[in-house]
């Protein structure tokens, strides 16, 4: 170690040191010429205006991102008054012409996330600083939206966020540029408990296997206020790894528990091992208390169902919207998905679509892209007909309030897209719940200083 | 006894033109904004800095994503507790980071080969695992660790600074927002490459390179060659700490999955896809493995469709499905075929490549078996 | 309490059984050919498409379009008939049925071929390079083979419903005399662990008793002279590395019912397996069915809640932590030999 000083001489040090210097000291000034040209980050110079979309295409959650996808290229279509219009002419009320956002035409750029936060954010800013999106938009986990929507309150971007169902993104880790479609853990509580009570009783004792990281946990927490409100027990709350692939190590000891229900907090991948796995177990098959054990997933989605094939059959959770719904939003968007792809869309390809028009009918009624004017468009907005009932996006936290589905895996499906049975749509006023509970700050609504 | 050949010094001069000039030579690929060359220099550092363990020494680590993770928590913390300021943050993960892989290194360096790699991978799964479940309070699990407006910045409040809006990182009161943040970062891939070369050539490097060679008759002649393989192990350690850091000073989040084992194969890939054991090798390995992260990546159907537009009508429909297998989600796909081609017919990575041209081109071949030091490469 | 421990138990030999099946291939290949496979995950994964293609096969369908009805998203509705009831009649439903087991007929030759391919085609010129020029080359192609098969199959798992015979649990506590529907186990688990240990036992009677095996080990103590005594060890050392395919094949087939496959599920087993082989010691058959059984025992234990109250956490770490204490304990994990895979 020693030996190494031998080959340093202060004067190479200092030659080699002052030429860095000079290069990184001068050649900066060459490159932020031109900066202040805008007001505010990617302000729409031309007749386009560009939509940053950040999907999960490789990874766990890529068959999602993949649905994400379909549906905004569909939505600008629709912006762009292609297509059949789809939900245009549904929304009320609206400021959508079907010429653009404010007369420009809709682009869109894309990204893959990996389902990695850091990833996401990576491929947010070459977005917004590369290739000019004035809005970002997507994502399959609450971590990526999490990271993205601090990214973008730094930035000056509106988030307006994918499937994203953690508590946290419009709780404790809220942003004034984060806007989210999507319900949450804490709603699929409040929504799923009385089914649950109404169909299994009340007197249960319920086992919970819960993912390990924070979504889990603050759907584990949800889930135990909901049941342990209509009088049951919960015997045990079991952690398990993220990515465990085999459950069977924690599923054994749920056999001799006492526990006459499973709950499974997983979501991904996760829920489909652990469900076909306890399926396996014969825990559907199984007495317990006197009463049949029963499985419960609070968190639905059609791709995983399809993921868990017949496992499925018969098993209550929640989704944010399923095309079986009869409005005649829902049947206007799941007719143009169909037409175009050849399949129904799932919930993922219904909030991405939905959150792409609403940003752009924010942007019409603030006559301006500037995003704190948009901000404040979309802050307490009332609108109805995109499929989920009359919905508030909630300025206190940016979570929108509406109807919540209470769903069970369908017993016999016509087709493989007919997974799911909608049992009840839970009104938006037994889902809304007071935004202060779960803390956080949603920040300046004044834009960056650069981007 | 010249401290620094000619060869070196032009490589050094080569390598601080061609950097500093990156937003100018990558603006026709795309690359030119600054997060992405943020990135090409961080990574850049990570692999310089690996390069000097397995690079000199052949210890092949399967876990210096947990440095990497380390210095990236460190300094989000010293930013939420101490300072927005970048050197402190940086002082700090460079330390922590470098105390982490001591330990880490003091107990796998027992092992060697296959097994010190299994040990160098278990501790860094180890401390994935963790940092996603049981220590969420120091890591934040999943979601990561930001900067909040409450963070308390002891610092900061004695020294009366006081930050409006969102917190983000700062250099004495400058933002390191854009190419700031470039320039920033690549005055440490540069003063990293600088250090690294100078380990190289100096009678420690010679100590790891004959570690590499044949460590039992390093033993034999009297050696004790462990404080040597650790203190490289340390060094590395400490340039992954930094490279980690200097991410979260561009970025402030630190998420656990850069500490999972897929990220500790990445920079693995990068420096034997560049060339182990040269100098240049591992950052062009990091910078085309980025390369194809985000710009491949980012390719769909509309830009093919523009590319391939001068064909005749379906024509150029066939080449967009083709193409399209390998762009966008696919550009793991071509990440995977370059691996395989470059190992397969260019064993000394795409640093052998250039020598090879370089020696086609070479009029008169001049045979200097005994030259250990790396050779001046053109630049790209 | 005990009946938790015995189920615990009983999970952590099957468990254990899969490990070892898993390590096995890749400890066959490091052992005979001195290659460090990283591509062995992804052997695994084809394996388990191999039985997804299968029952795509045996599901085929006639699709005819009915215009007159309509499915809510406009296309017009199909009605599907399988073919295979067609061609077969009632062993149609048979082969629908067990149509993960049945698969192996298919799996064997498409392992066997690929490993083949494998072997020919790329890894004998990496006999003699060094080995992490062989982790590269055959990480490079696990990534090929991984997103050809996303490419053609999808991201998303894919089911592979087990036979409807063998669903369910069976009542082991009453089998050995204990009270009823206490200790209940999945019956495809015990298939797979029964399973392991024909496959296990095969192939170390294979490399035991056979000529073929003896000369394949006398390749490994010493490649040059079996060569000089005019045995073609090239060619024993192509067929051993199919072997390794065709085992690692045959696991994934037989996993896919446990856990629904997808283009990933390689790459999610190769650091799982490589700590098994190295725990045991690289190269050493016995010390990757030795580790493969300590490890799955030891993560079903620290899984259990009382373990887990004790040590916060362990059950995400235990495999790591094992492998960490084992490997400074033993220098050359459990039946290791001195100087292999140590430079």
């Amino acid at each position: 170690m020693t030996l190494l000083k031998r080959g340093l001489s202060r004067r190479r040090v200092l030659q080699t040191g002052v030429a860095g210097i000079i290069g990184t000291g001068v050649a900066p000034l060459m490159f932020t010429k031109g900066a202040w040209a805008q007001e505010f980050c990617n302000n729409p110079s031309g007749d386009t205006v560009t939509f940053g979309l950040n999907l999960p295409l490789t990874g766990a959650y890529a068959e999602e991102g993949a649905d994400e996808q379909k549906a905004y290229e569909l939505a600008v279509q629709h912006l762009n008054g292609e297509g059949d219009g789809g939900l245009i002419s549904v929304l009320t009320p609206t400021a959508l012409k079907g010429n653009g956002i404010l007369g420009k035409k809709v682009a869109f750029v894309t990204s893959d996330s990996q389902t990695k936060a850091d990833v996401a954010r990576a491929g947010a800013t070459r977005m917004i600083e590369r290739d000019g999106a004035i809005m970002v938009t997507g994502g399959s986990s609450s971590a990526e939206a999490i990271a993205v929507q601090g990214l973008c309150q730094e930035m000056g971007v509106i988030f307006m966020a994918g499937l994203t169902h953690s508590n946290d993104t419009t709780g404790k880790d809220k942003r004034r540029y984060g806007f989210r479609h999507f319900f949450n853990a804490y709603q699929s509580g409040i929504g799923l408990g009385p089914v649950l009570g109404q169909e299994y009783g009340t007197d249960r004792r319920a086992y919970h296997l819960t993912a390990d990281y924070t979504w889990g946990w603050t759907q584990e927490e949800s889930m135990k206020a909901a049941t342990e409100a209509l009088g049951w027990q919960t015997v045990e709350a079991v952690r398990t790894p993220l990515g465990a692939a085999d459950f069977s190590q924690y599923l054994t000891p749920v056999l001799n528990s006492g526990a006459d229900v499973l709950i499974l907090n997983h979501y991904g991948n996760d829920m489909v091992n652990s469900l076909t796995q306890a399926v396996q177990f014969g825990m559907r098959d199984r007495q317990a208390n006197g009463k049949n054990f029963e499985i419960v997933v609070p968190l639905f989605s059609e791709l995983m169902a399809k993921g868990a094939g017949a496992n499925i059959k018969g098993i209550y959770g929640t989704s944010n919207w399923h095309w079986n719904l009869q409005d005649p939003g829902t049947i206007a968007f799941t007719k143009s998905f169909g037409a175009a792809y050849g399949a129904p869309p799932s919930q993922a390809a219904h909030t991405a679509y939905v959150q792409a028009l609403l940003y752009a009918d924010a942007c019409e009624r603030a006559g301006t892209f500037y995003p704190p004017e948009v901000i404040k468009a979309l802050e307490g907005h009332e609108f109805d007909g995109m499929g989920n009932g009359p919905t508030l996006y909630r300025a206190e936290d940016h979570q929108c309030i509406k109807n919540v589905l209470v769903v069970q895996g369908n017993d016999n499906p016509t087709s493989e897209y007919d997974v799911l049975n909608i049992v009840q749509e839970v009104p938006r006023d037994t889902v809304a719940y007071d935004p202060t509970i779960f803390g956080g700050d949603l920040g300046p609504a004044e834009p960056a200083p650069m981007c | 006894m010249r401290v620094m050949s000619r060869n070196d010094l032009l490589l050094f001069v080569g390598f601080t033109v061609v950097v500093l000039a990156m937003p100018i030579w990558l603006h026709p690929f795309g690359a030119a904004y600054p997060d992405l060359l943020q990135r090409f220099m961080i990574f850049g550092i990570f692999a310089v800095g690996f390069n000097i363990l397995f690079g000199l020494t052949g210890y092949l680590s399967f876990g210096h994503a947990a440095f990497f993770g380390v210095g990236s928590y460190a300094a989000v913390w010293s930013f939420k507790l101490l300072s927005l300021d970048a050197i402190p943050a940086l002082i700090f993960a460079v330390v922590v980071s470098g105390l982490f892989s001591l330990i880490i290194g003091y107990v796998s360096l027992r092992r060697s080969g296959i097994y010190f790699s299994i040990l160098t991978l278990a501790f860094a799964q180890m401390s994935y695992n963790l940092a996603y479940s049981v220590l969420t309070p120091i890591t934040n699990g999943e979601t990561g660790l930001q900067l909040t407006l409450g963070d308390p910045r002891s610092l900061d409040v004695a020294m009366g600074v006081s930050t409006v809006g969102q917190p983000v990182p700062t250099l004495l009161g400058q933002s390191l927002g854009g190419f700031a943040g470039f320039y920033f970062c690549a005055g440490f891939l540069i003063l990293a490459f600088f250090i690294a070369q100078r380990i190289t050539n100096s009678p420690f490097g010679m100590m790891l390179k004959g570690i590499k060679s044949n460590q039992t008759r390093m033993n034999y002649t009297g050696f004790n060659t462990k404080p040597y393989t650790l203190a490289a192990f340390v060094i590395s350690g400490m340039y992954a700490g930094l490279a980690g850091a200097l991410l979260a000073v561009t970025d402030p989040l630190a998420g656990a999955e850069r500490m999972q084992w897929t990220a500790s194969g990445e920079v693995v890939l990068m420096t034997i896809l560049g060339g182990a054991g040269t100098l240049v090798g591992p950052v062009i390995g990091a910078w085309l493995i980025k390369y194809f992260e985000n710009i491949f990546s980012a390719i769909n159907d509309n830009i093919l469709r523009g590319f391939w537009s001068f064909l005749p009508e379906g024509a150029d429909n066939v080449m967009v499905t083709i193409s399209s297998k390998f762009v966008g989600e696919g550009w793991f796909l071509t990440l995977g075929l370059l691996f395989v081609l470059v190992v397969v017919f260019l064993p000394g990575g795409i640093m052998e490549g250039v020598r090879r041209i370089a020696h086609l081109f070479d009029r008169k071949p001049k045979d200097k078996p005994g030259k250990a030091a790396p050779r001046p490469q053109p630049a790209e | 309490m005990f009946e938790v421990i015995f189920l615990q138990f009983l999970n952590g030999l099957d468990k254990g059984a899969a490990y070892a099946l898993i390590a096995l291939g890749l400890t066959l290949v490091f052992g005979t050919l001195g290659v460090v496979n990283f591509a062995h995950g992804a052997l695994f994964m084809l394996g388990a498409f191999c039985a997804v293609l299968f029952r795509q096969f045996v599901t085929l369908e006639t699709v005819t379009l009915d215009p007159e009805k309509l499915s809510p998203w406009g296309a017009p509705l199909e009605i599907r008939e399988p073919l295979v009831q067609a061609w077969f009649g009632d062993f149609g439903a048979v082969l629908v049925n067990y149509s993960v087991p049945a698969s192996i007929i298919i799996t064997i030759p498409i392992m066997l071929l690929v490993g083949i391919g494998l072997e020919r085609g790329i890894i004998k010129h990496f006999y003699k390079r060094p080995h992490a020029e062989q982790i590269l080359v055959t990480f490079g192609l696990a990534i090929v083979a991984q997103e050809l098969i996303k490419s053609f199959f999808g991201p998303n798992p894919i089911p592979q419903p087990m036979p409807s015979d063998l669903r369910g649990a069976a009542d082991i506590g009453a089998f050995l005399g204990m009270q009823a529907n206490v200790i209940t186990y999945p019956i495809w688990r015990l298939i797979y662990f029964l399973f392991s240990f024909v496959i296990i036992g095969g192939v170390f009677a294979f490399l035991q008793f056979t000529t073929f095996g003896m000369v394949v080990r006398a390749g490994m103590a010493d490649r040059e002279t079996v060569g000089l005594l005019g045995i073609n060890i090239d060619r024993r050392f192509t067929i051993m590395f199919g072997l390794a395919a065709v085992v690692a094949g045959m696991a994934g087939v037989m996993y896919t019912p446990l856990l629904p496959p997808n283009y990933h599920i390689g790459m999610d087993f190769l650091v799982l397996s490589f700590v098994v082989v190295v725990v045991g010691g690289m190269g050493s058959l016995p010390g990757a069915v030795a580790a493969g059984f300590l490890l799955g025992i030891l993560q079903s234990f620290a899984s259990m809640t009382q373990v887990k109250a004790l040590i916060p956490g362990i059950d995400q770490i235990i495999i790591y932590l094992v492998a960490v204490v084992i490997l400074l304990v033993l220098p050359r994990g459990l039946f290791g030999r001195r100087g292999v895979m140590e430079a």
